[in-house]
């Protein structure tokens, strides 16, 4: 491997690894915040026990999530310096914004953590619902950076030099508020079937008269919920994403689509692979004129295809694979959160309040399924820019260091990401082990003997 | 004052800021260790403050290198070339400590080995940081590739002096800070463990910063030519630590503590280390990184400029009553400091 193809291989797992943190840091909050409120209107002590375990896994998963943003803020600059020049230029503002939102996540997340029992309920709900603001503004802000690479404006650029900075033209770039709705949509979704799934899975192994049952049902169709709306909106901002980049970005869309000939009622391709030496996709089923339609509402839309631009400019081939896989696990979320409810409907007024174990089953790896397609998500968009860091003005070959010698470090990382991810499971386990559900219910019992009733 | 000065005055006021509340972090997380395994009061004072407080302190570091990115991105491309090995190892051993430090607060069965995670880690972080600051000086990127001479640089007599004044200054403040903090939590057995350290890491501190001055001014004449301008800042530092040092030793007017005014001397410690850093700052300008780089040639462009400073306006406000209820609940809250 080449320096540059090192540098972006230990880049992309810092990302990689921290963004599953990341993510469950904005999903998870947000999942504590309306377990809280919903405790609000229903008063069943269960939605607090919720809040107050997931606040725990939340902590634990801080503890990783910070150190690992704090490697992808320094990495930026060690392994990108000349990409950070013109950020630095450019772009800075969305990362000077973020650090203030990072110090309220972390200033009210050790205040709920570690001060929880001194606090009011009120300032209690304030500290979640900062610390839940902190991550989701972090989030919002991160993107700008991200639709800004994509979508470069708010300078000129003469003779290598950089002019006319507008700052805020470059934060409010044309990809900016489709991709900041398409992460957070998609980070409440994936904080909510991370749940959602964890919830599935204990009911399969209780029996539906179990206490616990009841408690996991709870948490599973409010996750549901709200996983099957963010899944919605995400989907909703996905398809304005896609819009953008017919607009703005074409040869992304087209290698997403494996799309060769500039065509108008140009076909939607699902699945397939593409043959470089031909030039065209093979395998795929094609449905034909959607491309076109959900480029710009048109059937006569005319979608450019990749012999129209130069071959040293296409992004590589397998973004096409990425970009379907994030569709259907997409879509496939869409569908069971509704099948769940639906069938739960049905069954109101009866005596059966089981879900059927089948359906568990395949809600079980819905988290998992989540988490992979926002993984998916960012390698298309990331790959998809390929061979730019800034898309028409630098290309990731220019904005590499120069310094030897990375292949080390990525070793390195590698292993301390692994021992990371195997020790965080640990500790959940050994943390959870320690403090049952059971005990956690039985608590709220005798401390609420009329339970549900006021 | 122009603008790369207001920057890079804006830098320098967060390198001070992370040095203290880093050295706070680090050397209690030292003394946490070395007071955990002799199963002593004095450790389980240094985790109290510890377990909130790390986040925090670990946000300032961020806050420093986007602060230095946002300002002065044509400085960047030196930065990155030359601090690629020490600044990795850094994240490197700041991760595990992070991520123990939450763990232990979450599994207590691995409170042994996290203690020396935590100790370990809090000697070898400042140490790397501090190597930053020879680097600067000059003398340790070749010319030609523009990387590190790694070996160069943990050789050289003047890194090892750095490294020393960084440890001991580390340790000083962080004792000075937990005699303070352990007088306000009324544990006076434990005050007199720290109040002993601080009367002996004083003095050493003090040698350590003499021995870097005359190390460093043979190699790098301009810096220590420019430091003797500077002397009369020096000289205030001085009288500051002198003071403060003295405090150590004044009877309270609460007859039933010991000798000492901690809060005092906390105080005039950090005024002297903010005196000559201050000093120390200004006799390093015009330059970044000697001799490529200097302030006015790496600022940012006026427009960025303005937008980055009405943004520290900002959320300045909006976190200044954080950081308030942050200090009242953890430093200040009575129930907090006394539990056991």
């Amino acid at each position: 491997m080449d320096e540059l193809t090192i540098a972006r291989s230990l880049f992309g797992s810092s990302l990689a690894f921290h963004i599953i943190f990341a993510t469950l840091g904005v999903g998870l909050p947000f999942m504590i915040l309306v377990s809280e409120i919903v405790y609000q209107i229903t008063r069943d002590r269960d939605y607090t026990v919720m809040a107050k375990r997931w606040t725990k896994a939340q902590a634990i998963l801080l503890g990783v999530a910070i150190p690992s943003g704090t490697i992808v803020a320094v990495q930026l600059s060690l392994l990108w310096p000349k990409f950070m020049e013109v950020v630095g230029e450019v772009i800075a503002l969305p990362f000077q914004i973020e650090l203030f939102a990072f110090f309220l996540e972390a200033l009210f997340m050790s205040i709920y953590v570690y001060a929880a029992d001194r606090l009011s309920p009120i300032t209690r709900i304030v500290s979640v619902f900062l610390v839940a603001l902190g991550g989701s503004a972090s989030a919002v802000l991160i993107t700008s950076a991200n639709a800004w690479m994509n979508t470069p404006t708010g300078f000129k650029a003469s003779g290598g030099k950089i002019t006319e900075v507008h700052p805020l033209n470059a934060f409010f770039n044309p990809s900016f508020p489709s991709a900041a709705l398409h992460v957070l949509a998609s980070a409440y979704m994936t904080g909510a079937f991370a749940i959602a799934g964890l919830a599935a899975w204990r009911m399969l192994h209780r029996k539906s008269e179990d206490r616990e049952y009841g408690y996991h049902k709870k948490a599973l169709m409010m996750s549901l919920a709200v996983g099957g709306l963010m899944s919605l909106a995400t989907a909703w901002n996905g398809h304005a994403a896609g819009q953008v980049l017919y607009d703005y970005q074409p040869e992304k869309l087209a290698a997403a689509e494996g799309h060769f000939e500039t065509r108008a009622y140009a076909p939607l391709a699902l699945g397939g692979i593409v043959d470089p030496d031909k030039g065209e996709l093979v395998g795929a089923i094609k449905i034909p004129w959607a491309l076109s339609f959900l480029a710009d509402n048109r059937f006569d839309a005319v979608v450019k295809g990749l012999n129209d631009f130069p071959r040293e400019n296409w992004p590589p081939f397998y973004v096409h694979t990425l970009f379907n896989l994030m569709v259907v696990i997409g879509v496939l979320l869409i569908f069971l959160s509704f099948l769940a409810w639906i069938l739960q409907w049905r069954r109101r007024g009866k005596k059966k309040t089981s879900l059927p174990r089948w359906l568990l089953g395949t809600l079980a790896p819905s988290g998992l399924l989540s988490m992979l397609g926002i993984e998916f998500g960012w390698v298309f968009t990331c790959s998809g820019r390929q061979p730019w860091t800034v898309y028409h003005y630098q290309r990731t070959s220019e904005a590499v260091t120069d310094a030897a010698g990375l292949g080390l470090w990525f070793v390195v990382f590698i292993g301390l990401y692994l021992l990371l991810l195997v020790g965080t499971v640990i500790v959940m386990h050994s943390f959870f082990g320690r403090h049952p559900l059971r005990e956690e219910l039985e608590g709220i019992q005798q401390e609420y003997p009329a339970e549900g009733e006021w | 004052m122009d603008e790369a000065i207001l920057a890079i005055s804006l830098v320098w006021l967060f390198v001070f800021i992370y040095a203290i509340l880093g050295s706070v972090d680090f050397g209690t997380g030292f003394w946490g260790m070395v007071y955990t395994r002799k199963g002593a009061q004095a450790g389980s004072i240094a985790n109290r403050f510890l377990s909130p407080t790390w986040e925090v302190t670990n946000v300032f570091l961020v806050l420093l290198v986007v602060t230095l990115v946002a300002f002065f991105p044509a400085a960047i491309y030196s930065f990155g070339m030359a601090l690629l090995i020490p600044g990795s190892l850094v994240l490197i051993l700041l991760t595990i400590r992070s991520t123990f430090m939450v763990f232990h607060h979450s599994v207590q069965r691995f409170r042994n080995t996290l203690d020396i995670v935590s100790g370990v880690t809090g000697v070898l972080i400042p140490s790397l940081l501090v190597s930053v600051l020879p680097i600067l000086t000059g003398g340790f990127i070749d010319p030609e590739t523009r990387t590190l001479r790694i070996g160069k640089l943990f050789t050289s007599p003047v890194t090892c002096a750095y490294l020393a004044f960084g440890l001991s200054s580390e340790l000083f403040l962080s004792a000075a800070f937990l005699a303070d903090y352990s007088r306000e939590a009324d544990n006076e057995s434990t005050y007199r463990v720290f109040r002993r350290h601080v009367v002996w890491l004083g003095p050493l501190t003090l040698a350590t910063a003499v021995l870097t001055t005359f190390l460093m001014g043979r190699e790098a004449v301009w810096l220590r030519d420019r430091l003797l301008e500077e002397r009369l800042w020096f000289f205030l530092s001085f009288a500051a630590f002198l003071i403060g040092y003295l405090a150590l030793f004044w009877k309270s007017r609460d007859p039933g503590k010991s000798r000492g005014l901690p809060r005092l001397s906390f105080t005039l410690f950090i005024t002297q280390y903010a005196l000559a850093s201050f000093a120390y700052g200004r006799a390093h300008l015009p330059y970044l990184v000697y001799p490529d780089l200097t302030v006015a040639k790496s600022v940012t462009n006026p427009e960025m400029f303005r937008y980055l400073l009405v943004s520290y306006a900002i959320g300045l406000a909006i976190l200044v009553p954080g950081f308030y209820l942050f200090w009242r609940l953890f430093l200040k809250d009575k129930r907090y400091l006394h539990q056991r």
